[in-house]
């Protein structure tokens, strides 16, 4: 259930927003989650959902942006795009990828009033 | 003080701002829904304080490894013995993270080792608040090494800095050899991983070459020592890749002023 730790995360900077940026409410929260993440993006939108209740964010709507996994081939050296961490290299069916994208868990961007 | 142009401060009134919303145009009295960028990364508050517990690591020249695994992989059995021996050599402390109980902290004092436990009660992890914390409980002596025994689990420590210079994550050969595979973000998180319980290889089927070469496939770059904490096989060479990495932060740790050439 780390997802909800997660949650809790996002909170935390949309009330950190909030005063810096002077907003009061979250209308639309856009999260850039890649690929190859360590979270599962239907339960972070389930635990999100559960905690936003009574809270600046709690008519958000959540927008999920998938970012691509990346990874350079240490075999041919090309960058190539992977699903998975254990892929093979698409290109030369090498087995020593590098991820360089798609870790990425962050909120992008907020629609406020 | 206003977003938009700064009016407002030193307790001015605000002018009103319309037409700023996130389509440009909207009349007066209606909704202002304006865009804001953030680019800040979910886990940055946690990611905050573990660079904080990293400073304080780096100054005192403390050396913290954060093993991880699934329940059962003989962690504790593994660090009770590497606690009781390297103590002689250099002062050693260890935080254990369970949900519940102090029954491995209390495995671990019995060694003579201090030991603090931290129960995550529903947690599935722990995070960087939590190592901050038993840090100050245990009261780290200068160039030690400190041992993170995380929650058991192959999924949530993985994302979660502590301030650790390295994840170890423990795999043992009564579980699935293709478990590198399954949990793939833990073993590429990972910088070492210690295959234990190799006295039992003759009773089972377990592929050691198979493993290791999953764990190549998400990580080319981990290292990889075969150990028994039972038999004490392989323990020599898990203590000479910890004192490599000990020497590593002791020798970058810095020095307080007027202490050069001494």
């Amino acid at each position: 259930m780390h997802e909800m730790s997660l949650a809790e995360g996002v909170l935390r900077l949309l009330d950190e927003q909030a005063a810096a940026q002077r907003f009061e409410r979250v209308l639309t929260i856009w999260l850039e989650i890649g690929e190859l993440s360590t979270v599962d993006p239907e339960s972070l939108r389930f635990c999100l959902e559960a905690i936003k209740k009574d809270t600046l964010a709690a008519g958000a709507k959540l927008e999920i942006i998938r970012t691509p996994g990346q990874a350079f081939c240490m075999d041919c050296g090309k960058p190539v795009r992977v699903a998975q961490r254990y892929d093979s290299c698409p290109e030369c069916g090498g087995g020593s990828l590098q991820v360089t994208g798609g870790e990425e868990m962050r909120v992008k961007e907020l629609e406020v009033e | 003080m206003c977003a938009v142009c700064g009016c407002g401060g030193d307790d001015k009134p605000r002018d009103l701002h319309f037409g700023q919303g996130a389509a440009g145009a909207h009349l007066p009295g209606l909704s202002q829904a304006r865009m804001v960028k953030i680019e800040r990364d979910i886990l940055g508050h946690n990611d905050a304080l573990a660079a904080e517990n990293r400073k304080r690591f780096a100054e005192q020249g403390v050396l913290v490894l954060n093993l991880v695994s699934s329940p059962g992989s003989g962690k504790t059995t593994l660090l009770c013995r590497t606690a009781a021996d390297l103590q002689l050599r250099y002062p050693v402390a260890v935080v254990e993270g369970d949900q519940q109980t102090s029954f491995d902290a209390d495995r671990i004092r019995a060694t003579g080792v201090p030991a603090v436990q931290v129960n995550t009660g529903k947690g599935c992890h722990l995070d960087a608040l939590m190592i901050g914390r038993a840090v100050e409980q245990l009261g780290l002596a200068d160039e030690s090494v400190l041992f993170v025994e995380n929650v058991g689990n192959l999924v949530c420590p993985a994302g979660f800095d502590l301030g650790e210079a390295a994840k170890v994550v423990i795999l043992s050969v009564t579980e699935g050899e293709d478990k590198p595979l399954k949990y793939p973000d833990m073993f590429a998180a990972a910088e070492l991983m210690i295959l234990n319980k190799i006295d039992l290889l003759p009773y089972l089927s377990f592929d050691v070459e198979r493993s290791v070469g999953f764990a190549r496939q998400v990580n080319p770059g981990i290292d990889l020592l075969n150990v028994s904490a039972t038999t004490g096989q392989g323990l020599d060479g898990w203590y000479d890749w910890i004192e490599q990495r000990r020497r590593q932060v002791v020798a970058a740790r810095p020095r307080p002023a007027g202490a050069e050439g001494r």
